[in-house]
Formats: C-alpha cells, structure tokens, sequence
C-alpha cells in the first residue's frame, strides 16, 4: 500500500489509473497508445475494401468479422488511453488531424484479394510478436486491452495462413497472386517493428519503465524466425536474397528494410497516407448526424 | 473530459452461470440502452457472456482517489483473522 512508482516497477507490479506516474510515463503511454488504437481503426480500411468482393460468403463473413474485430480492438485501446486523462474526442482529433500517427503498414495499397490472406499471415503475425510481450507492460489497462486483443489475433492470422495455403493450393495464377502478395508486404511487415535499435532513441526509457519488453531488433528477428518455416508451407519464396539460417546464433540472418522507405511512409509520404485520412475524416463527418441524434434522443428520454 | 464525448460507462460481464460479473472494460454511450448493447458488441463477441451489467463511470464512488490512504490499513495488523494463524498438532484430523 503507499508504494511509489519506483517501487511499483521494481515489484514488477501494475500501475494503475490513479497511481502517481512520472508526467514522461504518462505522455509516453499515451502516444503509444493512442498510435495503436489509432492503427486498428486506420487497419479496417485495406481489407474492409475487399468485404463486397471476397468470392465467397464463407470469406465474405470471416472478414466482416475481422474488421469489426479491429473496431473492437480500437475501442479497447481508446479507453485504456482514456484512463491515463486524454479524451475520445481528442484523441479523434489527433488522428484525423495528422497529429499523432499509425501504423505504417497500412498505407500500403490492397490491389489484389491475396492481400487479405498475407496481411493476415504477415502484418498480424507481426502485430503478435509485437503485442504478446505487451500483456505484460507495466501499465494495467494497457495491459488489459492487449490479452484481449491477442486472443483474438490469433484468428486473424490463422484466417489469413488458411486463404493463402487455399490459394496456394489452387491455379498458378492464384499461385502467383500469393507470390506478388507476399512480395509486396514482406519488408513493410518487418518495418512494422520500427526503426533498428540503434536509431530507437526512446526503446531504453521505454524499456527502463516496463512500457516496452523487448527492443524492436528483438522482435523483428523473432518474427522472420517464426515466419521462414510457415512460408515453405505455402510454397512462396520470401524476398530476400540475404536470408538464410546461420546455424551459431541459432537464428536466420536476414537483409536490412530500406529504412529511407520507412521514413517516408511514416513522415506521410506512402503510397496510401492521404487516401487513408481522408477516407477516415469522410466517416468521421458522414457519421456525425448518427452522433447527434442519439444525442438529442438520449436527452429527449432524460427530460420525460 | 470533453464535452463532445458521450458519457463513460463500465462495463461488468457474467461469464457463465454460477460466476461474479466482472469488470471488463469501459466505453462511451449516449443513454443507457445504447451503453448495453454498445458493450454486448464490443465485450461478447464471442460468447463471453450470459449477463451484462453497464454502469455510468461517473456513478461509481471508489475507496480513494489516489489508493494510498490508510482506508486499508485496519485489516493489515489483524492476522488472527486467518485460518494459518493457528498452530495445532499435526494429528487431529479434518480441521
């Protein structure tokens, strides 16, 4: 009872809501955060787009439960961000206004149906390495959110890895698809990561309060590591010349993401930033009379 | 918080029969219906729940505002309480 933060951490116990907190934790948690929910609402959009054209009822409702998986995802997040003093309604704002960002994989475009498959298999394969280590982050809502979230990304995967392997068991055009797919979001899955670790300014205060678990290096090996062996299962060739096992680290070398690339992408130079946000503000307005009368419906009630 | 938001509520789900309901997240709703079935799609998606409890955030009056009063403090010092501070001979049976 009584136990300072220092302490908190030390014990390696939660903090909670209305714990006394280091201001840097509070903002870091609530960037970090909020850039997460901020990419499970953004992430609806390049597999939401293909919800009227899965080619079969079976695919059509895995997907829409899929998307709305992530809403859910970004409510969860939403209101553990809340807890540490922001508002949705800021918290809104800072998305739609470009202030705080997303992940950067989703601006890449979706052109082909084999795009949900591989960022199934891959973006959410990544997102759980990234996510696991989280359920034990220091922050108690955070936390929370992400046990959830994990439960449930493990169906997006394994949905993702079964439309491919279907896929890749068919023509050797759909073959090809699976290829052309997996050609396109291997290096923006690793980026997902971030930066090396070299140029990860914040990792060691992340790391020191317990907010992060693992550097982002970490985890993008653990990641190719998980991944090499699922891919010979589909029979697709990962687009790197450099990878190979090296057997005295026990772990597979691999090339280097073109970090300019990511830079570009995260700074909003991708190929699909400016659609996204504009798409997201569309909604953002066009549902704004659903927000307004159950507005005026909730108060109409209250006054009877 | 901003006025623009909706109010916040908590959300308490029954897992199965026989179990407490248990507090499980929070969200933003206009009225109370809206709160229920808001939490019904974003909490039981996958059958978590038989039972759900949605109560307005601003409703729930907690211990302290800050967990570090003394509010807790009477129990700590009171070990008679448990079962383990008795000491009794190994032999007698079922107690």
């Amino acid at each position: 009872m009584g136990a300072s933060f220092e302490q908190l951490l030390q014990r390696h116990e939660r903090v909670e809501p209305r714990d006394e907190m280091p201001e840097g934790y509070r903002a870091t948690l609530v960037r970090q955060i909020a850039q997460h929910a901020h990419s499970e609402v953004i992430g609806m959009q390049p597999e939401g787009a293909w919800i009227t054209r899965a080619p079969t009822l079976r695919r059509k409702a895995i997907l829409l439960a899929k998307v709305q998986d992530e809403a859910g995802h970004g409510l969860y997040l939403y209101a553990a961000a809340e807890t540490l003093g922001t508002s949705r309604a800021e918290l809104e704002d800072r998305l739609l206004s470009g202030a705080q960002k997303y992940s950067s994989i989703f601006n890449y475009p979706t052109p082909s149906y084999a795009d949900v498959g591989t960022i199934g298999w891959l973006v959410d394969g990544a997102a759980i390495c990234n996510q696991v280590p989280l359920c034990r982050t220091s922050y108690g809502p955070y936390g929370r959110a992400m046990v959830r979230i994990c439960k449930e990304e493990s169906f997006h995967q394994r949905q993702g890895f079964e439309l491919l392997l279907a896929m890749s068991r068919g023509t050797e055009e759909q073959r090809a698809m699976v290829q052309d797919s997996v050609d396109r979001f291997w290096w923006p899955s690793l980026m997902m990561f971030g930066p090396p670790d070299t140029d990860s300014p914040n990792t060691a205060q992340s790391m020191a309060w317990g907010v992060k678990r693992n550097t982002n290096d970490e985890l993008r090996q653990k990641f190719v590591d998980m991944t090499v062996p699922q891919a010979r299962v589909l029979g697709v060739t990962i687009p790197d010349p450099e990878l190979r096992w090296n057997p005295e680290r026990g772990a597979h070398d691999f090339g280097t993401p073109d970090w300019e690339e990511l830079r570009r992408v995260v700074s909003g130079d991708g190929p699909c930033n400016a659609e996204r946000l504009a798409h997201r503000r569309r909604a953002h307005a066009e549902g704004a009379w659903v927000r307004e009368a159950a507005t005026a419906y909730a108060a109409r009630e209250e006054a009877r | 918080m901003s006025t623009r938001d909706w109010p916040l509520y908590e959300v308490f789900v029954r897992g199965r029969r026989g179990l407490n309901h248990v507090h499980v997240g929070s969200l933003h709703a206009a009225d109370d219906a809206m709160a229920l079935r808001h939490a019904r799609d974003v909490y039981t998606r996958r059958s978590e729940g038989v039972s759900i409890w949605v109560v307005r955030a601003d409703a729930v009056t907690a211990s302290s505002p800050d967990e570090k009063d003394p509010f807790f403090a009477p129990s700590g010092d009171k070990v008679y309480r448990h079962p383990t501070f008795y000491e009794l001979p190994d032999d007698v049976p079922h107690i």
